[in-house]
């Protein structure tokens, strides 16, 4: 059987966050009630001309500079012609030739902790355009209604070269554009709203091969899993068709959550022709390098340099350093927690973070801007944990008391419930002779080399201090009990 | 690179403009004594020459971002043909 190779390229449109529209002062405010926010320019009355918004280009300069891309000093508008009755100006001002932006690329990391890898997926360009209208198709006597309040709404279209070998690495450089554009604050990501929305160009080929397969784009995925299900069931549907002798023909298909397949949307006979040409509304935009170090200067440190930093600072491993910087308040959250906690600290507060804390806020279905546990509470449990007052495993206990926000003090929950750990040599040393002389059947296994039985007693142990035992001193003594030969040795 | 009568039909579709079989003869001659006349102009040589997207050498200038316009629609759809719910209503459209 054949080895085929999977190639994917996104095309990511991000709604950019501006207070109007790309050409017209209309407002972009998302749920106002239809047509109330297109005004003359956006429902394309005769004789209307489009005027740049000066925000939307600077949101495209921020991106350029978050992912090294060229700026052009000189970049065109074009039209791009087609009809659609949410278009009716019949041609959409987008740019063809020369983009805003080229080239740069972004890191990703791919996979679960322990076994994820990293890659770079190079960007092909990014440009601006303007967003077309709704079409709405519930039955209105058998019409389609028409909402251009999303007419004239700011794009940055952001395209990748086909780099992407898996649904796992397109998901992967999806979530990490979405938390970038976040980070510098030129979309708001609401993927349900449309503002963060991605086409698929998946193809396949043979394994070793240097032509790229016939591609088919999936369009508009709006949510991480809708991409991974659609990459999915497109790429065993391509391969299916060419082991069956089939051909691909190149096509633009649709996501169905409720089936999870893709089908076809318009054939290969109208295949569109948007006949592109400069558009004589707009002249030229002129990007001064005075105004690129402008935006520079205003940019915060980006997750790229936060992720170095945190692998070569705090030593965390690529996994976390990435997790830890998908999103500003996380990233946040965690600087304040291992300042507060200590560097040497910093892989704990990782764990806690992105264990007891992530998990539970999941569950929750909170935001880690909503977590009732503020960042010094939990360097102060991490605090107690690192200096062993209290082990790993009670540390839970504090941290749900934490979470409930009956004790606000890890301290004052660790002397209140009399959770500190029982350190003292001496102390456990005689819990240790009690438990064993209680459970010799244990002792025994464990002697004829039963590991298990080693297992038992350190719970034997646990159970009797309530969990309070330094695990790792009890290990330890337990270990040497056992193996001093005259301790409990049975009677012959 | 004379267009053929097929090429005019798809043209007429994209564009949205009906062609009788009648008139796509004629449509096609004087589109393609057009093409002859870019077809010379494409004979120049612009070797080392910048694509031009505008006459002028003048750059756009901006707009700031603020919301400069307030709810027209009820003057706008009063001369629409047909509107429901505050939707311009338009012959039924399906993907």
């Amino acid at each position: 059987m054949m080895e085929w190779e999977i190639v994917i390229g996104l095309e990511t449109h991000a709604q950019l966050r501006t207070n109007s529209k790309i050409f017209s002062g209309s407002s972009t405010a998302f749920g106002a009630a239809p047509n109330t926010q297109a005004n003359a320019v956006d429902i394309a009355l005769p004789g209307v001309l489009p005027v740049l918004n000066r925000a939307a280009v600077e949101c495209a300069i921020r991106l350029g500079l978050a992912v090294g891309g060229k700026i052009a000093a000189r970049s065109i508008f074009a039209r791009k012609n087609y009809f659609y009755p949410d278009l009716p100006k019949g041609y959409q001002i987008s740019q063809y030739e020369t983009p805003v932006i080229a080239g740069g690329s972004l890191a990703i990391v791919v996979g679960q902790a322990g076994q994820s890898y990293e890659k770079t997926v190079a960007l092909t360009r990014a440009h601006l355009e303007e967003d077309a209208g709704k079409s709405l198709h519930e039955d209105f006597h058998g019409k389609s209604g028409i909402d251009l309040n999303r007419a004239g709404t700011p794009l940055l279209e952001i395209v990748t070269e086909p780099d992407m070998r898996s649904a796992a690495e397109a998901v992967a450089y999806a979530k990490a554009l979405h938390a970038l554009v976040r980070w510098i604050g030129i979309c708001d990501g609401n993927m349900q709203e449309g503002s963060f929305r991605c086409d698929a160009n998946v193809s396949v080929r043979p394994r070793g091969s240097e032509v790229l397969g016939t591609r088919r784009e999936i369009k508009n995925l709006n949510s991480f899993r809708f991409m991974q299900q659609a990459i999915d069931y497109e790429v065993q549907w391509q391969i299916a068709t060419l082991e069956d002798g089939g051909r691909i023909e190149q096509a633009t298909v649709l996501f169905d959550p409720a089936t999870g397949e893709t089908r076809a949307m318009r054939s290969k006979e109208d295949a569109q022709d948007y006949r592109y040409f400069p558009d004589p509304d707009l002249l030229p935009l002129e990007i001064s390098p005075d105004w690129i170090a402008r935006v520079k200067a205003d940019l915060p440190e980006l997750p790229a340099e936060m992720k170095a930093r945190f692998e070569s600072e705090y030593r965390l491993s690529a996994y976390d350093a990435a997790a830890l910087t998908a999103g500003r308040e996380i990233c946040v959250y965690f600087a304040d927690c291992v300042a507060a906690a200590g560097r040497e600290n910093a892989k704990l507060c990782a764990n806690w973070l992105m264990g007891e804390l992530a998990a539970r806020l999941n569950k929750e279905g909170r935001e880690i801007s909503a977590a009732p546990i503020p960042p010094l509470q939990l360097a102060a449990l991490v605090r107690r944990i690192a200096d062993a007052t209290i082990s790993n495993k009670i540390g839970k206990e504090v941290f749900d008391a934490l979470w409930s926000g009956e004790d606000k003090d890890v301290d004052a929950v660790i002397s209140d419930r009399g959770l500190k750990q029982i350190s003292d040599g001496g102390a456990l040393e005689a819990l240790i002779d009690g438990v064993l002389a209680a459970n010799p059947k244990s002792v025994e296994e464990f002697r004829a080399g039963k590991e298990k039985a080693f297992n038992a007693l350190v719970g034997q142990l646990m159970k009797a201090t309530r969990g309070k035992a330094n695990p790792q001193q009890v290990n330890e003594l337990l270990r040497r009990k056992l193996s001093d030969r005259d301790v409990l040795r049975p009677p012959d | 690179m004379p267009l053929n009568l097929d090429q005019i039909e798809r043209l007429a579709r994209l564009a949205r403009i009906e062609i009788s079989a009648a008139d796509g003869g004629e449509t096609r001659d004087r589109l393609n004594d057009v093409f002859a006349l870019i077809e010379q102009l494409q004979a120049a040589d612009t070797r080392g020459i910048e694509p031009m997207a505008h006459a002028f050498e003048l750059a756009q200038r901006l707009r700031e971002d603020a919301v400069t316009e307030s709810d027209r629609r009820e003057a706008y759809q009063a001369v629409a043909p047909e509107v429901e719910a505050g939707l311009y209503l338009v012959p039924r459209v399906m993907e």
